[in-house]
């Protein structure tokens, strides 16, 4: 397993978000949580990034528990992320967006920055086409230099992929990457988690759209009102009653 | 020795607070903080010492001052912020900082660069008032601002006016949808700023006195009270103007008057820390 | 719009060999000491918004009481030379290492501050600092400032200051391009664009801003230090509220996050007011209304403005 989390809690005032959840998710596949509107799926991604401090409960990454440690902490362990709403660094250009991804892996001392030392440029370069190199394999290499403020809203959502993949990460959290995108785009996207999983990087979606998840995730999660659902192979948790029920309402089941 | 204090330090949170009051309107209705609000203070307090010095009645003089001060707030709306309205907030800011210099610089222009009097509204016999002195004129400025207070209160909760203004300080644009013309919006606010802070400087004046450069501290503290009641909330100003005249006055009173502004702002500051919103402000939770 | 020219001059020697061009050309264009003093003075003040320019225009931070620093600055290694006989070569470093120990110390707290909050933290530090200068009279000489020793025996004169701010200065803007173009340069705009998705990259962002805080006050110590020894003299005028805006005018006004800017606003608002002496009484309408009118007609400040006007002069599009 590379993540484990246990008994995750978290409250916002009187409200539980999420509750006493367990999770495992293993290497190399790709994994969905999926579930109804204020399920407390964000709010999952958001402890699995480091973004909120659970409550209750543990978060293993491999071995170490994370739950507690900052944001960046969970970042330089490895867990990288996109965002729901889009978090773009909309006052740099596409490029620079993705290079500064690879601050994971390449970052400089303070001294080393400010005497201009020649091996920052040499790093710099190889930053540059390693970035290069990304922006190539989502398809935005055309926009490598536009400013990101200028880019389309599906552009956006595969350039924050894009960033989140250059640091290199062996867990991808996607918060709905197919939000507010065509079919086609979906397909695009759809291919793009393939590859990356293919490489060997866990991908965990949260998505809404069906059709994605269950072409492209081989284990689901179902969260409801801040508690687990369900949990398995795509097929039997979209048998399952409860999940069905969840979704669709009781009438559904009873007919 | 304490009562003492504390009146003369609601007296100027009085003052702070009227500041304040303006601060949040602007900034509700635009998100612009208006750096030249405390010059409005000083357009109240000279304009009334000049109209007064040139025979008018002090209350002609206090009514024409206002008005003066609601005027170039109208002006400083129309001429420097709304061309800018599309520019970054540091700008805005830079804006309305210029426009308080020009204001400093019109008004020696305009008056002088002397410091001026003016008479109490109702004679300068001081009163006792439980084993504290205080001057008619004290009383004046806290009933009429807690008037003013009262009076802006019902003006956002009961008239159509008021309630637009809070319409678009939640949300502009569902205003503007719902048939809220938010350029109105704003020139009243401004208009209302104005009339707050000139107010303000009438009430002080006969006091503290008046001069052309009053309106830079005041501006300040004014500022300064409307953050730490949490900046955008109403009762937060008027909270954070009289807890700040408060600190003051004990801070001058029990530990030393020439550091009475750095125990006033060191207070503030150790309050930001601990509450990063202000003692009223709203938590607002950034969605990702 | 396309980002690769501004890049390519950013990313490039270019600010910095253009600003050593026109320093070592300057000279010819002075024709009296006043306006050697005037040039002196335009490059003190440059070096501190050099330094503030990085803490607003690239870390998207805000500090309304940057005088404080140099203030503290000048302050500091004036008393360490008249008050303990510290050489001034001695009292100088002495000073500045002191405020950024200073800025280090009160940074911690206060950047967990954002927007307004951390404004008025800034703003209020600036006046406390102010305040103390001017009432410490015993250790400062008061509201009527004190007596500073010269730099050395054998520095006196425009002309010899002339090249010691240029040099500074130099220096100052060689660091803070060195600090841009770099990954921790992109890791401060980034703090600016999303402080969430640059943690969510390995950004400490709480680490990042705490340095560029230290650094920016370092600039602004070392431009007081040096401007103490420079006059001769030095007031509490120099902490004060009026000089900190000042200082954020000329970075807004130069163009954020751009460092020729800093410079460029440096000069245009520290010349203006000696411009605008012979107008006398209406010196301060004038000053007011100069920046609103630069402010509400060049939003983006005069460099990038001048940028764009250049690049759709030469065809680019925008």
């Amino acid at each position: 397993m590379l993540l484990r989390a246990e008994n995750l809690g978290k409250h916002f005032g009187g409200v539980s978000a999420l509750q006493g959840v367990d999770l495992a998710f293993a290497q190399g596949a790709v994994h969905a949580v999926i579930g109804p509107n204020g399920a407390g799926k964000t709010t999952l991604l958001n402890l699995l990034s480091g973004v909120y401090r659970p409550d209750t409960g543990a978060i293993f990454l491999e071995a170490r528990n994370l739950a507690g440690s900052a944001p960046h902490q969970f970042a330089a362990a490895g867990i990288g992320r996109t965002f729901q709403n889009l978090q773009v660094f909309f006052n740099m250009s596409a490029l620079e967006n993705v290079m500064t991804g690879r601050w994971r892996l390449e970052r400089a001392g303070l001294a080393a920055t400010l005497a201009r030392a020649p091996s920052l440029a040499r790093a710099e370069r190889a930053c540059r086409a390693a970035a290069e190199r990304l922006l190539e394999e989502v398809g935005l290499a055309r926009w490598a230099d536009a400013r990101a403020d200028s880019l389309p809203y599906g552009a956006l959502k595969r350039l924050e992929i894009a960033r989140a993949l250059a640091a290199e990460p062996c867990l991808l959290l996607l918060d709905e990457p197919a939000a507010g995108l065509n079919p086609s785009e979906t397909r695009e996207i759809d291919e793009l988690i393939r590859r990356i999983a293919a490489r060997g990087t866990t991908v965990v979606l949260v998505e809404h759209n069906m059709k994605l998840v269950m072409g492209v995730a081989g284990h689901v999660v179902v969260l409801d009102y801040g508690r687990k659902l369900a949990d398995g192979e795509p097929r039997a948790v979209s048998q399952d009653p409860r999940v069905i029920e969840a979704y669709l309402g009781s009438e559904a089941c009873s007919t | 020795m304490l009562t003492q204090y504390i009146l003369s330090g609601i007296t100027t949170g009085a003052i702070y607070a009227l500041v304040a009051l303006g601060f949040a309107l602007i900034y509700n209705a635009s998100h612009v903080i208006n750096f030249a609000q405390g010059e409005f203070v000083m357009i109240g307090g000279m304009a009334s010492a000049a109209f007064f010095d040139a025979g008018l009645p002090l209350p002609a003089a206090i009514v024409c001052s206002i008005g003066a001060a609601t005027l170039v707030g109208l002006l400083l709306e129309k001429l420097a912020v709304e061309p800018a309205r599309e520019a970054s907030v540091v700008t805005l800011i830079i804006i309305t900082i210029g426009a308080s210099i020009l204001l400093r610089g019109l008004a020696t222009l305009v008056w002088d660069k002397k410091i001026h009097r003016v008479p109490a509204f109702s004679g300068e016999a001081p009163l006792q008032l439980g084993g504290a002195t205080l001057l008619p004129q004290v009383l004046w400025v806290l009933g009429v601002s807690a008037a003013a207070v009262a009076l802006l209160a019902w003006f956002f909760r009961r008239t159509l006016t008021g309630k637009a203004i809070l319409a678009v300080s939640h949300n502009r644009m569902a205003a503007r949808l719902m048939g809220i013309s938010v350029r109105r919006v704003l020139a009243v606010s401004f208009a209302l700023s104005a009339a707050l802070g000139a107010l303000a400087g009438v009430l002080i004046a006969p006091i503290a006195f008046t001069s052309w450069d009053v309106g830079v501290m005041l501006g300040l503290k004014g500022f300064a009270a409307a953050i730490l009641g949490g900046l955008g909330s109403g009762a937060g100003a008027v909270l954070g103007g009289l807890a700040l005249g408060l600190a003051e006055a004990l801070g001058a009173g029990y530990l030393s008057s020439a550091y009475k502004d750095v125990f006033a702002f060191l207070i503030i500051i150790a309050a930001l820390v601990f509450l990063p919103h202000g003692l009223l402000g709203r938590r607002a939770a950034e969605r990702v | 719009m396309d980002c690769s020219a501004a890049a390519r001059l950013n990313g490039s020697r270019k600010p910095l060999l253009l600003l050593a061009a026109l320093v070592a050309a300057l000279p010819l264009a002075l024709p009296n000491n006043y306006t050697y003093e005037i040039a002196i003075l335009v490059g003190l003040n440059a070096i501190a918004c050099v330094g503030l320019n990085l803490l607003i225009g690239y870390a998207g931070q805000i500090s309304l009481g940057h005088a404080g620093f140099f203030g503290l600055g000048a302050y500091g290694s004036a008393i360490l030379a008249a008050r303990y006989g510290w050489p001034a070569l001695a009292s100088m470093p002495a000073a500045v290492v002191g405020v950024g120990v200073l800025a280090w110390a009160i940074g911690r707290p206060i950047l967990r501050l954002k927007g307004h909050a951390l404004a008025m933290a800034t703003l209020g530090f600036g006046i406390i600092v102010a305040i103390v200068l001017a009432t410490e009279d015993r250790l400062t000489g008061g509201p009527d400032g004190m007596a500073v020793p010269p730099l050395a025996a054998f520095v006196s004169g425009e002309k010899a200051w002339y090249w010691i701010v240029a040099a500074a200065l130099i220096a100052a803007v060689a660091l803070a391009q060195n600090l841009i173009d770099s990954p921790r340069g992109r890791a401060l705009r980034a703090l600016h664009g999303s402080e969430v998705a640059a943690a969510a990259l390995g950004i400490d962002a709480p680490r990042h801003k705490l340095s560029v805080f230290v650094i920016s006050a370092l600039f602004a110590a070392a431009a007081g230090a040096l401007s103490a020894h420079y006059a001769g003299f030095i007031t509490p005028g120099k902490a004060s509220f009026l000089h900190s805006i000042e200082l954020v005018t000329m970075v807004v006004f130069g163009g954020m996050a751009s460092t020729l800017g800093a410079v460029a606003g440096a000069a245009v608002l520290t010349t203006l007011p000696h411009l605008l002496t012979v107008f006398k009484d209406y010196e301060m309408v004038l000053l007011g209304a100069v920046m609103m009118l630069t402010m509400i007609f060049m939003p983006r400040g005069l460099v990038p403005t001048l940028e764009g006007v250049l690049a759709a002069a030469r065809g680019k599009p925008r």
